[in-house]
């Protein structure tokens, strides 16, 4: 296991044993960069969506998540704004602010509710406190508006089964194509491979309006298998595989067949152990490309029943306003199960490289 | 019981054909050897007994059934590969049950068995390990482990231990012959050393360009090479082949005139071959003795002597420019330079060979 030791050691690492070379400045400037290009957006969308639907229509540059402080308004209406008020002589005092009037503003005194009297409005600042807005995300997950228009648990789910099963499906489909062009030896087997991997060279859309009117004539539209079935088989995936395939030795094969064993189970049993490490890979691709996807799902799926998260997110974009506050918090946790999932296959894929070393 | 029988086995690889008709039959229990050179085919020869590469012509028995066309999986055949071929990603225990596994064996009946090979080849201890934490000399067990506890009907290994260093080659070789008395089984054995072929055959056939040169007990090969390729293959080191011309034949045998100089007379017909006609005299290293300088059948200049304490060989060169080696039993005190004659066996340890077909020629009884 990786221990703290490990980790401060492989970060530390540097030329030689002395001070630092000036090479190493250059380094650790260059990924401290690389850092910083990558992290920064995923950064700035985590911070953004805990703040107020106000900041964000603002544009609010601060880190923090600034919220205007409220209070109950006396007559029992909506609550009123507090400002903070710089009198003429330099002291300040909190007001409730009631209402325009001309350039001046109509306040009170927090103390003193009954007394509404008016100030010039640029003698008012914001009064502000640092408040992350948690309900950017219980309230599109579970809260009021959730059954209306976005339910997140329902996208969820349907997102995790496509995902879930066109990678599993992908899997599969592909070592076997891949088993087949890597270990048997047939006529065309080559040109099979040219023909798979150039169709790389067809950019999707092409191919979209003829793929629409297969899965419709399929009676696929608005199920989640019509989102599943036309991405289960890629060029990637094969090709990927295939190469990984080829580097297994051709003797283990021909051991399994002297013990007996038949060609389904040598896949099963020796060829996709053995293929773990690309197996990892293609897995992470597939997820990404599967919980990512929008185009394809956005032309198949028109009932928002079926719609995928990412679908979900796209209805948050109004024609006339957009709930960005909503849109990020949702984002975020969409971007959640990918992160993870990466994270532990990512670990995977070194203890599957590790454990391949065949003599 | 488990007889094997070849006839005619060809194979080809697109337009090269690399097994050329080769007729072989194998008794129960016997222990053959498939020896020679790089590339001779021993190896493919194997391959098509397993069933792992299709014949291109002739038949496979195996009990005199013909099984060419019954797959590799099917022929109840078990195989060691020069490189093991053990499942990584399996543990010992698993890569010894699998084979059962794949013919139904129950499962008490798997680990009695495993149990068994693991106690005849001392692996209990690395049951549980993968074979990537194993030595190569104990790789090399698992393998032949794999092999026994499939009980089959012939085993056959692809030249097992040359991976292995000297000393472990050693200690396996005695360990695969012992598991040869106790089993019973035929087994074929593949290797381009012909050491291992002498020490552990019953039977040996010498290969050659996808040919079978010679196929006899050990023994029988060394004594009676069939030509000149055997002659040369079998026995450490290689025999000496002096050029000469038939003589007339005399009651002692045919007579030889040897390019060196000198006349030998070699016990055996003339089969068929005119006087003045090639030859070649085969003489092994370890048959010829070193008198004065001037006596016997011709002079050596000695270039090299190698001394290694129990026995020495010296090399040198005959006067027609040959090169030619002597074994010698303990130690000599001939050096470089020195000029010795030899005598050149007793008759009936003389091999003839004609030099243009390089068949032995038929020894007189």
């Amino acid at each position: 296991m990786i221990g703290a030791a490990d980790i401060a050691s492989f970060l530390g690492r540097r030329r030689g044993r002395g001070a630092l070379h000036w090479s190493d400045w250059l380094a650790y400037g260059y990924l401290a960069l690389g850092v910083l290009v990558v992290a920064l957006p995923i950064l700035w969308m985590f911070v953004s969506s805990v703040k107020s639907p106000r900041a964000l229509v603002e544009n609010d540059p601060r880190l923090m998540p600034y919220e205007q402080v409220t209070t109950p308004a006396p007559d029992g209406g909506r609550a009123l704004n507090v400002f903070v008020w710089t009198r003429p002589d330099g002291s300040r005092t909190d007001v409730a602010f009631v209402g325009p009037r001309g350039i001046n503003a109509r306040v009170f005194e927090l103390s003193a509710p009954q007394t509404v009297f008016e100030v010039p409005r640029n003698a008012l600042t914001r009064k502000e406190i640092i408040q992350p807005r948690w309900q950017n995300y219980s309230e599109p997950t579970f809260g009021a508006t959730q059954s209306r228009t976005f339910n997140f648990l329902r996208y969820f789910w349907n997102s995790l089964f496509v995902t879930v099963v066109a990678t599993l499906l992908t899997l599969v489909v592909n070592a076997m194509a891949a088993f087949a062009l890597s270990k048997y030896r047939f006529r065309g087997r080559d040109a099979m491979v040219l023909v798979i991997v150039s169709t790389l060279l067809i950019p999707p859309t092409v191919i979209l309006v003829p793929l629409f009117i297969t899965v419709s004539s399929l009676g696929m539209l608005n199920t989640l298998w019509g989102v599943i079935i036309p991405a289960i088989a890629t060029p990637t995936g094969v090709f990927l595989l295939r190469q990984y395939m080829l580097t297994i030795p051709e003797e283990l094969l021909e051991a399994a067949r002297m013990d007996g064993a038949s060609e389904w189970k040598i896949f099963w049993r020796i060829m996709l152990p053995l293929s773990l490490p690309a197996l990892s890979v293609l897995a992470i691709l597939s997820v990404m490309w599967r919980w990512n996807d929008f185009m394809w799902p956005l032309i198949v799926l028109t009932q928002s029943e079926v719609f995928t998260l990412q679908l979900g997110l796209s209805t948050f974009k109004g024609e006339l306003n957009d709930n960005m506050h909503h849109l990020l918090a949702m984002t975020v946790l969409t971007l959640m199960p990918v992160t993870l999932v990466f994270v532990f296959l990512q670990r995977h894929i070194t203890t599957g490289i590790a454990n391949t070393g065949l003599k | 019981m488990a007889t094997l029988e070849l006839r005619q086995v060809s194979k080809a690889f697109g337009a090269t054909r690399v097994i050329h008709g080769i007729d072989l039959a194998i008794d129960h229990g016997e222990f053959v050897v498939f020896v020679g050179p790089s590339g001779c085919g021993k190896s493919t020869l194997l391959r098509l007994i397993a069933g792992l590469e299709p014949v291109s012509g002739g038949a496979i028995e195996i009990d005199g059934a013909r099984v060419n066309d019954v797959p590799a999986a099917e022929r109840g055949l078990a195989m060691v590969f020069q490189s093991y071929a053990l499942y990584p990603h399996m543990s010992v225990r698993q890569n010894l049950s699998f084979g059962l596994e794949n013919l139904k064996t129950p499962k008490a009946e798997i680990a009695r068995r495993v149990a068994e090979a693991a106690r005849m080849l001392r692996m209990e201890p690395l049951l549980e390990r993968r074979p990537g934490q194993l030595s190569g000399g104990q790789r090399q067990r698992v393998a032949i482990g794999r092999a026994v506890v499939r009980e089959p009907k012939i085993f056959l290994f692809d030249e097992p231990l040359s991976n292995l260093d000297a000393e472990l080659r050693v200690q396996m070789r005695i360990e695969i012959g012992n598991l040869h008395q106790r089993l019973g089984n035929t087994m074929i054995y593949v290797t381009h050393d012909q050491v291992e072929a002498m020490t552990m055959a019953d039977r040996i056939a010498v290969l050659k360009d996808g040919r079978l040169e010679q196929f006899g007990r050990p023994l029988d090969l060394y004594n009676r090479p069939a030509n000149l390729f055997v002659a040369g293959f079998i026995g450490s080191p290689r025999m000496n082949f002096l050029d000469g011309a038939l003589a007339a034949s005399g009651p002692d045998g045919a007579g030889v005139v040897l390019k060196a100089g000198g006349r030998i007379v070699v016990p055996c017909a003339d089969g068929g071959l005119t006087p003045g006609a090639a030859v070649r005299l085969g003489v092994r290293p370890e048959h010829i003795a070193i008198v004065e300088n001037g006596a016997g059948d011709v002079a050596l200049s000695v270039v090299l002597t190698e001394q290694l304490g129990g026995e020495s060989y010296l090399h040198g060169n005959l006067p027609s420019g040959e090169a030619l080696s002597v074994r010698l039993h303990g130690q000599t005190r001939v050096r470089r330079g020195d000029v010795v004659g030899l005598l050149l066996a007793d008759p009936g340890l003389r091999h003839l060979f004609d030099a243009q077909s390089g068949l032995a020629l038929p020894m007189r009884t």
